[in-house]
């Protein structure tokens, strides 16, 4: 069955307004997982851990399937799944469970300054506790040094907590080698997988990886679910944040929305059977994306690594074009931005910060995701908007003009307010 | 974020986009901001000979408050005497423009373009007046 939903072109082969280019913020669900979930909302409403009847039978088994999706996806034992709502509680439950476990012996953790903001979040929380927290700079390219990650572990180190691909520039850690480096100390490897697993393949086993989360919207699964692997050998123990009646191993009691698990269960499945072809096509409409773009409009820099990236992210400053004025003039296309403007702290973007780039440079990037129901037509369509907004906005931007006369812009005493 | 009918119109559709010579005499001009926050206004009054501005143009690197607050502040100046110019504040501007209030230092720096070209040529005036004597 070929899954096509509203974001696919129309007859007249004009795409569906507006496109929809913000893949890391979220996907639609395929219209396969909402099949597959439909049943568990009605006739098959069963608790699952009704013991007693056929429902929670029904339910249960629906579970179990789910997590053996879930887990072969990453190569683990579905015994090794907890459901959670979602990444954010997959990582707060990872991060503060492990440190909160082995508080008497270690009182250390290490991360990236790039990562996703719950887990920052989670980490600075920890540091009100008392915890101490090493925060790794990247590289330009948005890559971690691995020579600084083994420098930072000591013998207090609990866990080492490194995304598998970020979101906002799409680059992917080398996982295997971090793996290694923390099994080989004896530290425990997490890894906030919420935009990488469907999308590239991972193994927990080869990567070495103890904890991983996972999100289900990333992947056309539904919101408000999630999961975390937790390694069973060598086992790593957590405290748990949320109590109750004991479900999850007693890592996360409450009780399992079937239906949603189903999904997750369901996104995880089509995304193992097509993460082959899916990146294939997306490298081809992402390279013709950039391409386009850079055809049309000198004075664009791509943000992070190309070559170690997923296939279906963009992230592009124009160069003299401020992010949320653009995003003003592209009103038929879904991006976001990194520029100061649309965030309401008045900060451009931290991860673009923490690779280099200027900050004049950071209020002009976009964010440009592609996935599974992007079109040529979509591309195509992207394309000419951007480079026509652009180019408006050039025309308007003083820097532009003294860039023009070759007036270098850094020359100027701007008052900076 | 919703923004404003006449915000939009003024972000569509801005006014008096462009550059004056800023070597001119007659010509003021103002260049505030700075493109490490994200928005840069440069303003230009041109005043003509009975003292009032007889034209004025901009160029903005920003969000859209930044460009319809420039935009807007060309309309405004236009046949107003400097003093009249000088007199213009960010809140009308604001409230002229619906500004949402995390873009009220768009319009700030809107009126500080204004005060800064007037200055510009004022400053020009003082020195071709010397240069008279």
């Amino acid at each position: 069955m070929n899954s096509i939903t509203s974001t696919s072109p129309n007859l007249d082969n004009r795409p569906k307004l507006p496109v929809y280019l913000d893949y890391q913020a979220t996907t639609p669900c395929d219209p396969r997982v909402v099949q597959a979930m439909l049943p568990y909302f009605t006739e098959k409403f069963g608790n699952p851990h009704s013991r007693n009847h056929s429902y929670g039978w029904d339910a249960e088994e629906a579970v179990e399937k789910a997590r053996k999706q879930v887990a072969d996806l990453i190569g683990a034992d579905e015994k090794e799944i907890i459901f959670t709502s979602g990444a954010t509680e997959s990582n707060n439950l990872a991060l503060k469970g492990v440190a909160h476990f082995y508080k008497d012996r270690k009182d250390h953790i290490i991360t990236v300054a790039t990562e996703h903001k719950c887990v920052l979040d989670s980490c600075r929380h920890l540091e009100l506790e008392g915890f101490k927290v090493t925060y790794l700079s990247v590289q330009q390219n948005g890559l971690i040094d691995l020579e600084k990650l083994k420098a930072a572990i000591t013998d207090k180190t609990s866990i080492v907590s490194v995304m598998a691909v970020n979101n906002e520039i799409g680059v992917i850690q080398p996982l295997a080698e971090i793996g290694a480096i923390c099994r080989e100390r004896g530290v425990f490897f997490h890894t906030d997988a919420a935009q990488a697993a469907g999308k590239i393949p991972l193994d927990v086993n080869a990567m070495k990886i103890d904890l991983m989360s996972i999100s289900g919207h990333k992947i056309y699964g539904p919101k408000g679910i999630g999961a975390l692997f937790v390694r069973r050998k060598p086992r790593v123990r957590m405290e748990a944040m949320i109590h109750g009646g004991g479900q999850e191993r007693g890592f996360r009691s409450g009780t399992l929305p079937t239906p949603l698990i189903v999904g997750l269960g369901e996104a995880c499945a089509i995304a193992q059977k097509e993460m082959g072809t899916e990146a294939e096509r997306l490298t081809v409409l992402r390279d013709r994306l950039f391409n386009g773009l850079k055809a049309q409009l000198p004075d664009i820099y791509l943000n992070g690594d190309l070559d170690r990236r997923i296939p279906g992210n963009l992230n592009v400053s124009f160069a003299y074009v401020e992010g949320e004025g653009l995003m003003m003039g592209i009103k038929d296309l879904a991006v976001s931005s990194g520029s100061a403007c649309t965030s309401a702290s008045l900060e451009p973007s931290y991860v673009l910060r923490a690779l280099g780039v200027e900050e004049e440079l950071a209020h002009t990037s976009l964010r440009l995701g592609l996935g599974r129901f992007s079109t040529e037509q979509d591309v195509d369509y992207a394309i000419e908007q951007i480079v026509q907004a652009v180019k408006r906005l050039r025309e308007m931007s003083p820097l532009w003009e003294m860039a023009q006369e070759g007036i270098d812009i850094k020359s100027i005493e701007w008052a900076e307010h | 974020m919703a923004y404003s009918e006449k915000l939009l119109d003024h972000y569509d559709n801005p006014r008096n986009i462009g550059s004056f010579d800023k070597n001119d005499g007659g010509v003021g001009t103002g260049l505030v901001g700075a493109p490490a926050c994200g928005d840069v206004m440069k303003l230009q009054i041109k005043v003509g000979a009975d003292g009032r501005i007889a034209d004025a143009k901009f160029k903005t690197f920003g969000c859209g408050s930044a460009i319809a607050s420039s935009s807007l502040a060309t309309e405004w100046v236009k046949g107003k005497t400097l003093e009249e110019a000088e007199k213009i504040k960010n809140t009308e501007i604001a409230q002229h423009l619906s500004l949402p209030p995390v873009k009220i230092h768009c319009s700030v720096l809107a009126e500080d373009a204004i005060k800064a070209a007037i200055k510009d040529f004022r400053t020009k005036q003082g020195s071709k007046d010397k240069a008279a004597e």
